[in-house]
């Protein structure tokens, strides 16, 4: 795929903020009654003027400094004129000239394995425009209903140069861009419309297609193979790829064109002379100080400090929430048993269950690596108790109690070896005769025998001891 | 003027005095008003001589121009395309009007959208000017600068974009103030060209426009380019002009120019030298490039300001719903007058792709010029004084169809704008009988100067009395 080039906008809703962009208005309007979180500012009413929310640039510088961008000495908005409903007054309060940071990189595991840098072109702030509901599909609609309660929103535009090569590295890109948004504090990526993205998709020597109305970051992985395909197909039959933008149809999973580049809009940038160019170099020192520890150095502490593999560091920095619990436990316990039990096997429950990291106590967690550690329970024990805990509830004791779920003692495991050796007389003589492997044959009979009860790495030494004994 | 009326108000009656008002508008042939707040405004009335109580413009009713938000009265902007918007809250003016007891007895006529120097571009028909009715009152403010000329409101607050104000306000011969930009608060003033228009009032007296200066200047966080300022202009109005300099720039003289407007300017600044004040000849070389960079930026800005208005939320609308370009550009292509379209299509290409550096940037660097023009001059000089318009009040009709030698009148008065300084005109005598305005300017936040020599002027010579003499 090395002929796939790929760029993105992605518009980040900054609704952690309490404000709109240019009002007043609050900005929890996700659950409420179309139209309910409006004022004349943000409807655009005749004679309203827009007052910068600060704190939306800070937001943006933070987010900014994070993506290792330049961030501008002085600031300035403009207007992009168009005409739609969703955009009450005409035109978008965006930037142009003079955005707030440019020249930046995220670095990603590329396809090959190998770390890759993915220049950040612009970051830029904007406000969003209102929703519209069609009644049906977009061109068979009846009607269009349109909810302001989303216009004046505070976006983040964050464009990437081309440097994607491949839909998965897209979605890893996203991936990262996402977790750096939540480290950050500046976004939920639960809420509706929290994260749109546009690509640009080219093959090698063809012309650059817009792709827009990707609406989550799952999705972008299926839209732009949908698009490469399509432009495959089109090379292979001598067809060109023309300049356009299309539309992409999440339902049918599929692009459609709803653009040529002869009817490409001239947005008319010009300067947005109600808000007043704003100074932000003296900003930017303050908002470095404050910024958290990021995915990246994480991973990196979590590796020497902890000691933990690299995928286990990784995956346990991918999220914070994960990252902060595992710090939690592994402050309490065993640094690397806690990392294998978190990164490995809590996540994977989890995951299948389609729950968050808020679904588990980091109390229990730390009692089970506890109880591991002093090896009161096999792993197999642990691994029911988290199933157990995530399905019916409980704490680890209790339920390795009712459950008479507890490490067998020796004797009761040796008892249970000798049974089994006995049992299996002719997976003793394939042992003898060279087959190593026949020994877990055995073993699993053991564990049959003890109900799991039995340290399997125990019960491995035993029955070895127990067979040699024998043939002596 | 206002001062004094308050006294009689507080002694009389708001209502009384706001039913004669009201009677003398009914028999007016002049059509300053589009919308009389009748009923609210004899409340408010009632209410005051309730309980008079004491503010700054305490029982005095004013009246609005139709692009200035008023709560609950239709605001129009004499436009069809707004026919029927009321807008759910007030300006910032307004507020402070109100929060001052000011009295809002209407709004009045104006060119569409402020586009026009004749107030003849309204959807309602022109304003006629109460000095001959055959003529138009100037604009766009037209229907502001009528109603106090003609004594059918004693003040009125009008908008300056390129001369919006001081033009009627010369045509009609009263005092109209452009203040410094960002000194009062755009807030609720429909925007027609954004970067260069102020709120600014139309009186009888320099001390009126000093005090509703002072009302509705100052701070207001709604608005990112207003500025705080130092209130009670009324207060430094008082004072002598001895030791200031003035300056006469050459290029507003001559050419063009009426030679009975400039008579009448000569002598008001020889009425200037005569109270010790000192003049000079000065030069402000860009002058003849700032019509045609005003024009750009002004449509350009319009072009954006106006896009707002599809009747989708508000508004004129027509016909059958069909889909959304149609429905939309069938509104627009009937709610909009011909001037307002006219600028519409002219901005909209003066900022197309391939267009922009050519015009709009241009213009930019053109104003960056003219305001350093005035940068220069004002630091040789305190104020500069100059007509307000190169001639008095022309015909009805006269110059609508040419709207070249239309946009070409207001000369004198876009600079001011694109410098963002204050300038005032006020009444400095007639020409065949048509009144003529002085225009004076001073540097960024001096109004505090400007009204000084405005009033030591208006205090030397006798035109401010005179008023017309209407059915």
């Amino acid at each position: 795929m090395d002929d796939v080039i790929i760029g993105l906008e992605i518009h980040v809703q900054l609704n952690k903020l309490r404000s709109k962009m240019f009002c007043g208005c609050s900005t929890s309007y996700h659950d409420a009654p179309p139209n309910t979180h409006t004022c004349p500012v943000c409807l655009g009413l005749p004679g309203s003027l827009p007052v910068l929310n600060r704190r939306a640039v800070e937001f943006g510088i933070k987010v900014a400094l994070a993506l290792n961008c330049r961030i501008a000495e002085e600031t300035m908005f403009y207007r992009k004129n168009y005409y739609y409903p969703d955009l009450p007054k005409g035109f978008q309060i965006s930037q142009y000239d003079y955005p707030l940071a440019t020249g930046g990189h995220v670095l990603i595991k590329g396809d090959d394995g190998q770390e890759r840098r993915i220049r950040i072109t612009r970051v830029h702030m904007e406000e969003d425009p209102g929703r519209l509901v069609h009644a049906g599909t977009i061109d068979k609609a009846k009607y269009t209903l349109v909810d302001y309660n989303r216009c004046g929103m505070p976006l983040l535009e964050v464009v990437t140069e081309p440097d994607l090569r491949s839909p998965k590295e897209a979605r890893l890109f996203l991936d990262k861009l996402r977790t750096i948004l939540e480290y950050l504090d500046v976004f939920d990526g639960n809420l509706e419309g929290a994260l749109r993205v546009d690509s640009n998709v080219s093959l090698a020597g063809g012309d650059r297609v817009e792709v827009k109305n990707i609406s989550s970051h799952k999705g972008v992985e299926k839209a732009l193979s949908y698009e490469i395909t399509r432009q495959r197909n089109l090379k292979r039959r001598g067809i060109e790829v023309v300049q356009e933008t299309r539309h992409y149809d999440e339902l049918r999973g599929v692009t459609v064109s709803i653009r040529t580049k002869e009817e490409a809009h001239d947005y008319r940038y010009f300067p947005e002379m109600d808000l007043v160019p704003l100074r932000i170099a003296d900003w930017v020192p303050r908002i470095k100080a404050e910024l958290p520890e990021l995915p990246d150095a994480k991973r990196e502490r979590f590796r020497e400090q902890y000691g933990i593999t690299d995928d286990h560091a990784k995956s346990l920095t991918s999220e914070i929430k994960v990252a902060d619990f595992y710090e939690w436990v592994a402050a309490r316990s065993d640094p690397k048993l806690a990392a294998v039990w978190i990164a490995d096997v809590l996540k994977g429950e989890l995951n299948y269950r389609d729950l968050t990291i808020d679904s588990f106590s980091r109390d229990h967690m730390l009692e089970i690596v506890r109880m591991l550690s002093e090896r009161e329970i096999t792993d197999e024990i642990a691994v029911t108790l988290i199933r157990t805990i995530l399905d019916r509830g409980g704490s680890p004791r209790e339920i390795a109690e009712s459950m008479g779920l507890k490490r067998a003692d020796d004797d009761y495991v040796v008892q249970a070896v000798r049974e089994a050796v006995a049992d299996s007389q002719e997976a003793v003589r394939d042992y003898l005769s060279g087959n190593a492997r026949a020994i877990n044959y055995i073993v699993g009979q053991v564990m049959k025998r003890t109900k799991g009860r039995a340290d399997p790495s125990v019960a491995h030494r035993l029955v070895k001891e127990e067979i040699e004994r024998q043939s002596s | 003027m206002l001062t004094q009326l308050k006294e009689e108000i507080l002694s009389g009656s708001a209502e009384e005095y706001l039913h004669k008002i009201f009677e003398r508008i009914e028999r007016s042939r002049l059509n300053a008003f589009t919308t009389l707040a009748r009923e609210s405004a004899l409340e408010a009335a009632r209410e005051f001589d309730a309980r008079p109580w004491k503010g700054a413009l305490a029982g005095i009713p004013i009246a609005i121009k139709d692009n200035i938000c008023t709560k609950g009265i239709e605001t129009t902007c004499s436009s069809r395309i707004l026919r029927g918007f009321v807008p759910p809250y007030d300006a910032h003016v307004i507020e402070r009007l109100k929060a001052e007891g000011a009295i809002i007895m209407g709004k009045t006529n104006m060119d569409e959208f402020a586009m026009g120097t004749s107030t003849e571009t309204s959807c309602f028909g022109p304003t006629r000017n109460p000095w001959d009715l055959e003529r138009v009152p100037g604009g766009s403010s037209g229907g502001s600068a009528a109603a106090v000329a003609a004594g059918e409101a004693p003040c009125a607050l009008g908008s300056d974009t390129g001369g919006s104000v001081r033009c009627p306000a010369s045509f009609c011969g009263i005092v109209g103030l452009k203040p410094t930009y960002g000194l009062v608060s755009r807030y609720g003033l429909i925007a027609y060209a954004n970067s260069l228009e102020q709120i600014g009032p139309l009186t009888k007296t320099v001390e009126d426009a000093a005090l509703l200066l002072d009302v509705i200047g100052g701070h207001d966080p709604r608005d990112s380019t207003s500025v705080a300022s130092e209130k009670n202009y009324l207060n430094s109005i008082f004072g002598d002009v001895r030791g200031t300099r003035i300056g006469v720039p050459q290029e507003y003289f001559g050419e063009g120019v009426d030679p009975g407007v400039e008579r009448a300017v000569w002598d008001a600044i020889s009425v200037l030298e005569g109270l010790g004040a000192s003049w000079k000849m000065i030069s402000l070389p860009h002058t003849k490039y700032a019509l045609p960079a005003y024009y750009i930026i002004a449509m350009s800005e319009a072009s954006s300001n106006l896009a707002r208005f599809d009747g989708l939320r508000y508004g004129l609308r027509v016909g059958e719903d069909r889909d959304w370009h149609t429905t939309f550009s069938e509104i627009r292509a009937m709610g909009f007058g011909k001037e307002t379209k006219r600028r519409i299509l002219l901005g909209t290409y003066a900022l197309s792709a391939g267009y922009y550096g050519r015009y709009y940037l241009k213009a930019l660097k053109v104003r960056t010029l003219i305001r350093r023009d005035f940068e220069h001059a004002l630091k040789e000089v305190d104020i500069i004084a100059s007509p307000t318009m190169p001639f008095p009040a022309f015909r009805i009709g006269e110059r609508i169809t040419d709207p070249l030698s239309l946009y070409m009148s207001d000369v004198f008065t876009v600079p001011i704008n694109l410098a963002g300084i204050p300038a005032i005109s006020l009444p400095c005598g007639f020409s065949d009988g048509l009144p003529v305005g002085l225009q004076l300017m001073s540097r960024p936040f001096e109004e505090g100067l400007l009204l000084r020599v405005a009033n030591a002027y208006e205090k030397a010579t006798p035109y401010h009395l005179r008023s017309p003499e209407v059915v």
